[in-house]
């Protein structure tokens, strides 16, 4: 406990842009076949220091086969709300669950040079209290740490819903699920939320058999995989409308509501639109009359391609799929940035006007088709996957292995792990830093990417920016 | 040793103790700029601290009004004043010793201010930290008066009770609009976090300073 807030609590997003930049990022590193552990890479951000833009220190757990995915901090901005009384946590520890073995790291990285592991969580404790498995999306909130899971219970994780569950913000122990009535809620991936204004929304990737060992192309056909968000009334803990974008928006992935919290809208991310392979981001809001709305704000098109450069999955389509498999918002809410994996571009759009967003930015890298190099003239592994954005929105990094099993799938003959930055201009615009380009350690593929002090798509504010 | 505590110092300590809840960030200052902020109208402001200081008020009689039920019976005066000011020393200790938050606030909703701000205050027990302050003032107002009738007594003290909580309330929402009024119009939000300082342990202090009090003037 502090004496006084920790100094990266923001009361607004406009007090976080404001605050000093990053000096370290930490990154997740996955072994793909559980051969190596996993840890994640703390990388020095300080322009000014001899080591800039390497992995400047390791942190590697003693077990295999957890791959590491998304990632949170204990304590952000949230906590400057005197509703919830946790006004003096430190942002000090990083919560990594393990996708796959449900086990869950508290890193303690209060000095980013020497973190270390401060607590282990077993996956026999995740599936006893909770019922659920393979914990993903961490944000803290009102009553501590959230955690939303892919998985229900029993071996393959279909026995029972997927769904959020909630630890103790100091001793990190697992209190119990958050669902008081999920309502048609059966397949989870992310979560967020606008803490005045009392709501969360929710989203569905799939149930475990349909990720775990690779997409799985008759479900995708089908449209099984997840297409509906959820709208919950989050102190309730209930879900109050569920929202199907239709059944051809196979996979609505990352939430990203708007951080100022006196506005009602947000983003989604999804997939793949199986009826035209085409990627797209919905843009939700609240009507006049307390009813959520959604309409489709961008589409990006796939792009045709000659079977023989394409992998077995995709040879019979005869053409690029953007895969839009993450999304970012920068805090003022004004550039929202969109991976297409599939294609190997990473796109910036304004979106001042969050339901007519306009295309300002492209970066092209990486790619099934493409393969576009770096411009150092190195390769880029498969292609621009999570993004983060730094909190004065001027520098973008981002990653590129989507999930261990579907990277192999999509990029059969790719290997490697990389983070890359860019800068974004005063208007918009995306340049890639000739610079800036990390090499993980062999036989480890990157991932999510937190930075010091919070970005873009971990602190939840509770005061707006006017 | 009655004659070192007179009735002012008494009441004094009741607005003192109002301004100290009110500056707290933790009683709920900062949800009157956001509500004024959210809503983008000053008017929100007095609307949301109106709702914080019923609910401090009703958690203040609440805990008020027992004990100036309980002061009927005369003839344990000095057991009540005693007893009294062991639970609230009790709790200051406990407050000190599990220094964790209470988590059922969390489940609120935002919307109702007055409900948090009365379970905000009884989970602190800001209403306890004037019981002995309370129980004081009786007595010396029944010095003051002679002997009366258990009934008239009573009545008495039921009136003190709600002035006592009324007085506390009002100091306690001029100080907490103050701040919460220069912080909204001239210095902006980035005051928030750098005015706002861990009580904790002087608000356990507080209350076990109070409760020793009580004891003390008990004896």
């Amino acid at each position: 406990m502090n004496l006084r807030p920790d100094p990266t609590f923001h009361a607004t997003p406009k007090l976080a842009m404001q605050a000093p930049v990053e000096n370290y990022a930490f990154t997740v590193m996955l072994s793909p076949d559980g051969t190596q552990s996993d840890g994640i890479a703390v990388i020095d951000l300080d322009t000014k220091s001899e080591t800039y833009g390497q992995i400047v220190h390791q942190v590697i757990v003693p077990h295999k086969g957890d791959e590491f995915h998304h990632f949170g901090w204990n304590a952000c901005s949230s906590s400057l709300s005197p509703l919830t009384g946790h006004a003096f946590l430190e942002r000090r520890y990083l919560i990594v669950p393990g996708i796959r073995s449900s086990r869950i790291y508290i890193i303690d990285v209060k000095e980013p040079l020497k973190a270390k592991i401060h607590k282990i969580i077993e996956p026999e404790e995740v599936f006893e209290k909770t019922g659920y498995s393979r914990p993903h999306t961490i944000h803290c909130g009102p009553e501590g740490i959230y955690v939303s899971t892919l998985g229900g219970g029993g071996p393959d994780g279909t026995d029972g819903p997927p769904g959020i569950f909630i630890m103790d913000c100091q001793t990190f122990d697992i209190i119990g699920r958050y669902e008081m009535d999920r309502g048609k809620q059966d397949k989870h991936y992310d979560f967020w939320w606008n803490l005045p204004q009392d709501y969360m929304v929710s989203s569905e990737w799939g149930l475990p058999p349909q990720f775990e060992n690779g997409i799985v192309p008759d479900d995708l056909l089908s449209n099984k995989y997840g297409h509906s968000i959820h709208f919950w009334d989050l102190r309730a803990r209930k879900n109050i409308q569920t929202m199907d974008f239709g059944d051809q928006y196979q996979m609505a992935l990352e939430i990203r509501p708007a951080h100022d919290p006196s506005k009602s809208y947000g983003f989604c991310g999804v997939v793949v639109d199986t009826t035209n392979l085409q990627g797209a981001i919905f843009t939700w809001w609240r009507d006049d009359d307390g009813k959520w709305q959604s309409k489709k704000t961008i589409t990006i098109d796939p792009v045709p391609a000659d079977p023989d450069d394409l992998p077995d999955l995709l040879k019979g389509f005869g053409a690029v799929p953007p895969l839009v498999t993450d999304i970012d918002l920068s805090l003022d809410d004004r550039f929202l940035y969109v991976a297409c994996w599939g294609l190997g571009e990473m796109h910036q759009y304004d979106v001042s006007d969050p339901m007519n967003p306009k295309l300002t930015g492209k970066v092209e890298i990486g790619g099934i088709v493409k393969d576009t190099k770096h411009p150092n003239g190195k390769d880029f592994a498969f292609g621009p996957q999570m993004v983060e954005i730094s909190r004065d929105g001027k520098r973008v990094y981002w990653t590129n292995s989507l999930y261990s099993s579907w990277d192999d799938q999509f990029y059969p003959n790719d290997e490697g792990g990389q983070m890359v930055m860019a800068h974004v201009g005063e208007n918009g615009g995306l340049t890639l830093d000739k610079d800036f380009y990390i090499e993980f350690p062999k036989g480890l593929r990157a991932h999510q990417i937190r930075l010091e002090g919070g970005d873009c798509s971990t602190d939840s504010f509770c005061y707006p920016s006017v | 040793m009655q004659d070192m505590i007179s009735v002012t110092a008494l009441w004094w300590a009741v607005i003192v103790s109002g301004l100290y809840h009110g500056l707290n960030p933790g009683m709920g200052w900062p949800l009157a700029v956001s509500a004024a902020l959210m809503e983008r109208r000053i008017g929100a402001l007095p609307k949301a601290l109106a709702a914080l200081a019923f609910g401090h008020f009703l958690a203040m009689t609440a805990i008020l009004l027992p004990f100036s039920l309980m002061t009927v019976l005369v003839a344990w005066e000095r057991e009540i004043r005693l007893g009294a000011g062991l639970l609230v020393i009790a709790l200051g200790v406990y407050l000190l010793i599990n220094r964790r938050h209470p988590r059922f606030l969390a489940r609120v909703k935002p919307s109702r201010l007055a409900l948090w701000s009365f379970l905000a205050a009884m989970a602190h027990g800001a209403g306890l930290m004037l019981v002995p302050i309370y129980l004081g003032i009786c007595k010396l107002e029944e010095l003051d008066a002679g002997h009366q009738a258990a009934g008239a007594l009573m009545a008495g003290n039921l009136v003190t009770a709600f002035v006592v909580a009324t007085a506390h309330t009002l100091a306690m929402t001029i100080a907490g609009g103050v701040i919460a009024a220069v912080i909204y119009f001239w210095l902006g939000l980035k005051f928030l976090s750098s005015t706002w300082f861990n009580l904790d342990i002087v608000w356990a202090l507080s209350l076990i300073l109070v409760g020793v009090f009580g004891v003390y003037s008990a004896l």
